[in-house]
């Protein structure tokens, strides 16, 4: 019989003040009693409506009948055909407005824990699996991927279960990409990266680190002189963007980029580590997605006394997941709606030209915003009320407000084309370049969007790579 | 890993290392930078290419030891290896066309402007380098620049070798002379090259200089290494590190240069309490 509740298992989690001081995992994941629980509320739906919200195209209701059944592992085996990081998404995908904003049971009530019971099924089978993982058959194709991050990792490991020859190049020193510098550890532990990066080795893909593509090796290096037969791009989001006011060099501005790099992967929140970042005291957040809540919740547990969203439109508009906001909220982070940023204050002593504090941050001139007509998104246009002006008091601010494509690329390869905003001009059903033979997908083509779109991306040109090398 | 294969202290805080690093090798550039961490869980610091061996595939770095990283890469020995080195990142120093420039370094960024200073007579270009030290006993590459240079000039703070005075006053001097440059590119403390600046503005002598500030990734991603240049801002890792002298804003990029100083220090103290406690 199925559960006919009207609302999911609540997800366990962390409490609120707690949470909010230390860096461990906010949701503390179903018991195995939950999640059978919560999948007797699916009802099988013959068409599957789920599975048509899902970037990825997850055999849903086939993996759920089988937590029904209590077979955790088939469960996963279910999922891993569809998607090469059930552990990640599970935790950072917007199921709201994918997979769970088609299921019939949100018609009448809430609609069924998805994204919850994926992510039981993965941590099951990190958790009790001890079978080794066989390494395909080996086809004799290399192909290159460009970055370890979402788009990369999906896109290698598809790649590699055909057996493909994979190799994936990493800039920075650990792979991973966005997951383990952007995404922090109490929204996904990097553990967890680490174990979904292991499991494609052991299906044979190569990960070289510390290799910058465009500069250490070129797109034509790997294809002319190295044997690489296809290449992927993934190599995500880049240069972040600045609002272009007055006070943003001052010290205590930084890119949310930075802000989260230097505590997720250089782990500043460490008290031992070697890298600087500033705590305490109180910070602003620029911005309205889900990098901002990000940023936030970091510089919260890092010690701030006072932690405030500005953001130039209403709670409607913002763009942050639901679930990440609210955990906001109650965490205690303050949201400043309505409110657009005109200038950061700096400190400066003109009798002391030598005071450290000269050029630190120390408050921020706001002016307020109200809604005017929707623009052509549809998202209510924000304008400002003249006179409305304002000033905070701040130590730190941190710009969550957008990224522009990485140039190391385009620059130095001949025949990939962008578009006027940076990104990699690609044909959306297969993800094909203008250059013969290269693929993108993930940031690198849209600007900054999600992990699972990313991850779609990468199946998507896994798919078209295969077709191309299988001519 | 990376190996150290050659490892000697210039002075008592410069310490020049060659690291195995073929494919850094084979691509690098007078100009452009690497980034390196010496251990697990180590900071990652930019640092730029001193010199390059394409055959052998080393690298060479020269550093000052200013902090806990650089102490703690200090001490690693010839043989031994750090964790992690990558590049060369940044755009590499702009040669073509020059026919007579004027190089001028400062303390440690001598180490980086050397290899310009060499290229460019390598390709037949006029080289005046003027160079300057706090004292004797910090002066580096002596021999190397006075081989790659028509002219040198070295200046010490305090008179006890070479002229008594800053590169400004020499650098001064020849434009006074009527010298012309296609190029005056400098390299060193940031306060030096605010006044080279200062002193060609008024001859309007084209100058560059190269910028090396705060950074985590080195390849266009944090956003750390911004600079205001011309009004705009630019990163120094994907944009840079060689800039337009007149349009930098120096006194911002000081201040910014400054931002983790405390942390610095204590970080510095740690890592040499750290090895004291070893020896």
């Amino acid at each position: 019989m199925p559960n006919m509740s009207p609302n999911k298992n609540p997800m366990p989690s962390q409490e609120p003040l707690v949470r909010a001081k230390n860096f461990f995992e906010v949701a503390t994941g179903y018991s195995k009693e939950t999640a059978i629980d919560e999948a007797l509320r699916c009802l099988n739906c013959k068409n599957m409506p789920c599975v048509s919200g899902c970037p990825v195209k997850i055999h849903i209701p086939e993996f759920i009948a089988k937590i029904k059944e209590g077979e955790f592992e088939e469960a996963y085996q279910i999922i891993s055909k569809s998607s090469s990081l059930p552990a990640v998404c599970g935790r950072v995908c917007p199921q709201e407005s994918q997979c769970e904003s088609k299921c019939v049971r949100g018609i009448k009530g809430e609609p069924v824990g998805i994204g919850r019971l994926e992510r039981f099924v993965a941590d099951w089978h990190n958790e009790h699996y001890n079978g080794e993982i066989q390494k395909p058959q080996s086809n004799g194709h290399k192909v290159a991927v460009i970055g370890s991050g979402p788009s990369g990792l999906t896109c290698a490991g598809d790649l590699a279960k055909k057996g493909y020859d994979v190799t994936v190049f990493e800039a920075l020193h650990l792979a991973g990409g966005v997951l383990v510098y952007g995404i922090p550890e109490f929204r996904l532990p990097k553990k967890i990266v680490a174990k979904e990066v292991d499991t494609l080795k052991q299906l044979g893909v190569k990960v070289e680190t510390n290799v910058v593509i465009g500069k250490t090796i070129t797109v034509d290096e790997l294809m002319n002189e190295m044997g690489f037969e296809a290449v992927f791009i993934g190599s995500g989001a880049g240069l972040p963007r600045f609002m272009n006011i007055p006070g943003e060099s001052l010290k205590g501005v930084y890119s949310a980029n930075e802000f989260l790099t230097r505590s997720n992967l250089m782990k500043a929140y460490n008290d031992d580590s070697h890298t600087p970042i500033m705590k305490g005291g109180k910070v602003a957040v620029v911005g309205g997605g889900n990098v901002a809540m990000d940023a936030a919740r970091t510089a919260l547990r890092l010690g701030a006394d006072k932690v405030y969203i500005v953001y130039r439109r209403s709670m409607e508009e913002l763009p942050a997941r639901k679930e990440e906001v609210e955990h906001a909220i109650e965490e205690g982070i303050e949201f400043k709606l309505l409110n657009n940023p005109v200038k950061i204050l700096g400190y400066n002593n003109p009798d002391d030209k030598r005071d450290m504090k000269n050029g630190c941050v120390i408050g921020m001139e706001c002016v307020q915003m109200e809604l005017g007509e929707p623009d052509e998104k549809g998202r209510r246009r924000p304008i400002e009320i003249e006179g409305s002006n304002f000033t905070i008091d701040l130590d730190t601010v941190i710009m969550a407000i957008g990224t522009s494509p990485n140039p190391l690329i385009k620059s130095t390869t001949e025949g990939l084309d962008v578009n006027n905003r940076g990104g990699i001009i690609v044909e959306e059903a297969t993800g094909a370049t203008t250059k013969q033979g290269v693929y993108a997908g993930g940031d690198a083509v849209t600007g900054a969007a999600t992990v699972i779109l990313a991850m779609g991306a990468g199946k998507t040109a896994a798919e078209a790579i295969d077709e191309y090398l299988s001519k | 890993m990376f190996e150290i294969v050659n490892k000697k202290e210039l002075n008592p805080t410069v310490t020049m290392m060659d690291i195995k690093a073929p494919l850094v090798a084979k691509k690098a550039q007078a100009g452009q930078f690497i980034i390196l961490r010496v251990d697990e869980d180590g900071e990652r610091i930019p640092l730029t290419v001193a010199g390059y061996d394409r055959e052998n595939g080393t690298v060479k770095i020269i550093f000052q030891i200013v902090g806990g990283t650089t102490e703690r890469l200090n001490h690693k020995q010839q043989g031994d290896f750090i964790q992690d080195f990558v590049g060369p990142l940044g755009k590499e120093t702009k040669v073509d066309g020059l026919k007579k420039v004027c190089i001028v370094g400062g303390g440690v960024g001598c180490a980086i402007a050397l290899p310009v200073a060499q290229r460019l007579h390598e390709l037949g270009c006029e080289v005046h380098s003027i160079i300057g030290f706090r004292s004797k006993d910090l002066l580096i590459l002596e021999d190397e620049f006075k081989a790659a240079s028509d002219k040198l000039t070295i200046m010490t703070d305090d008179g006890s070798y070479g002229e008594k005075g800053l590169v400004t006053e020499p650098l001064k001097q020849a434009l006074e002379n009527g010298e012309k440059y296609d190029e005056v590119i400098t390299i060193g403390p940031l306060i030096m090259m605010k006044f080279v600046v200062a002193t060609t503005k008024p001859f309007d002598q084209k100058t560059t200089v190269s910028m090396n500030p705060i950074m985590i990734d080195g390849t266009g991603m944090c956003g750390g290494c911004r600079l205001t240049v011309g009004g705009e801002t630019k990163f120094a890792c994907v944009d840079g590190p060689d800039f337009d002298g007149f349009l930098v804003d120096f006194d911002e990029a000081m201040a910014r240069s400054v931002m983790y100083k405390d942390f610095e220090r204590k970080e510095h103290e740690e890592a040499c309490n750290l090895f004291k406690g070893v020896e």
